[in-house]
């Protein structure tokens, strides 16, 4: 191949280089809005699961701060805490908890709880636990993850809060255990943090980073 | 080059030389999806796409791609392609994408798309690369579904199950549990069930094919002799 020839080739390669890059950009451009749009409605409809829709009269997706706990949140990184609020007074907000400890890595959380301190619910938003056996922490698999519906610090007491094996008061799951006692620990360390940080936790309404409490 | 018939590529596609179970090609998604008959169906449409798509364009510009660079135009193409098509999902589909969402780049890997691309639509009219890219994204189809069928069957009882990702509010109704508070058998479900159904299905294939050939031969008519996989 000559000269002439190799840049004959190369520029047909940039040439179709250029047009598949241009139909994408095009598709990107034109799909974006309605994406972000999808994004929006598919966490709102999972807080919706935990602060219901007529609790609260804020608009839950832009009322959220970052804060970052390693110790109590499960990860180094940011969680977003969202704030639910009716005629101004707090009523709930949901936490992006993550249990790091799960049977195959990191499980992500949304931990619902009320102003008073008591759980409106948890919900697995993602994990990557066995297939059949762990994965009945996701709500559309079993009722597990329901049994923390209302419960709190104090109920049960503190020291209960493990899974029946470890002398605790929640029911692990058949041929499980790692899963459940991660997402057990989770949750508690979650209303540990909120019971630490709840004077600043609704006050903020900028993004802001929450002091770590010793 | 001889252009096959039309009936020739349709049967090829969906039976004769099927990508899922006579080429045995793509075999990643084939076997990482096939949970339930939804992720199955909502993959192989998908590929589907890709494949007619990548098809056609690849026989429209045939002529002006010098066969040296012809396989990084064909990858650029069908890159594109996909991005295209995971764009669109995510935006128009989006609670199927939320599933499927992490299997849909890995069709750009599905060597059943550039087999398709090398050895028929950059040899063959546009016509002729449409029907082939639409038969062999069915018989795809139909191998995923039935694998899916099969793995959700055995590993969920149900069959159908969240089919209102793909068909919306009518979807809700369409879902069949064939056993109550069905424990589930976990191994239909892990990715090695997913080879064993495979086998099966072959297997099974493979039994008619004898069967139809013996009978073939009998009537003493020339019999179609499947590719080799």
């Amino acid at each position: 191949m000559n000269y002439r020839q190799l840049v004959i080739t190369a520029i047909i390669l940039l040439l179709f280089a250029v047009i598949g890059t241009a139909l994408v950009v095009y598709t990107f451009d034109n799909t974006r809005d309605r994406i972000a749009a999808n994004e929006r409605a598919t966490l709102l409809r999972k807080l919706h699961q935990l602060i219901p829709p007529d609790a609260h009269d804020n608009i839950l997706l832009d009322d959220a701060i970052t804060v970052s706990d390693k110790s109590l949140l499960g990860t180094s990184g940011e969680v977003t805490v969202f704030r639910a609020r009716k005629a101004g007074q707090p009523v709930a907000l949901v936490i992006t908890a993550v249990a790091p400890d799960g049977y195959s890595g990191t499980i992500k959380l949304l931990v619902g709880i009320r102003a008073d301190g008591t759980l409106n619910g948890v919900r697995v938003v993602a994990h990557r636990e066995t297939p059949g056996l762990g994965d009945a922490i996701d709500e559309t698999r079993s009722d597990w993850i329901h049994q923390f519906d209302n419960k709190s610090l104090d109920k049960p007491a503190l020291d209960r809060w493990k899974v029946r094996k470890d002398g605790g008061d929640f029911d692990q799951l058949t041929g499980a255990t790692i899963t459940p006692r991660a997402i057990v620990k989770a949750v508690r360390q979650a209303l540990l943090y909120y019971r630490d940080n709840k004077d600043t936790l609704f006050v903020s309404n900028e993004t802001n980073q929450q002091d770590n409490k010793p | 080059m001889n252009e096959p018939t039309y009936s020739h590529i349709l049967k090829e596609g969906l039976w004769l030389n099927n990508p899922g179970t006579v080429q045995l090609l793509g075999l990643c998604p084939l076997l990482a999806v096939t949970t339930t008959v939804i992720n199955g169906l909502g993959l192989g449409l998908a590929t589907t796409l890709t494949l007619v798509a990548s098809n056609v364009t690849i026989s429209l510009i045939r002529k002006l791609v010098r066969p040296e660079i012809r396989i990084p135009v064909f990858v650029l193409i069908i890159a594109s392609i996909v991005t295209i098509i995971e764009l669109a999902m995510n935006a128009w589909l989006h609670d199927l994408y939320l599933i499927l969402g992490i299997f849909i780049p890995l069709i750009v890997t599905n060597c059943a798309i550039i087999g398709r691309a090398e050895s028929f639509a950059s040899r063959h009219t546009v016509d002729r690369a449409l029907l082939d890219g639409l038969a062999m994204g069915i018989g795809f189809t139909l191998v995923l579904v039935a694998l899916g069928g099969m793995r959700e069957l055995i590993g969920q009882g149900t069959l159908l199950a969240q089919a209102q990702l793909m068909f919306g509010q009518f979807g809700n109704h369409l879902e069949i549990i064939f056993i109550q508070d069905y424990r589930g058998f976990l191994l239909a479900i892990l990715p090695p069930g997913a080879f064993f159904g495979l086998g099966f299905l072959i297997a099974g294939i493979n039994i008619v094919n004898a069967r139809r050939e013996r009978k073939a031969a009998l009537k003493s008519t020339p019999a179609a002799q499947p590719a080799q996989a």
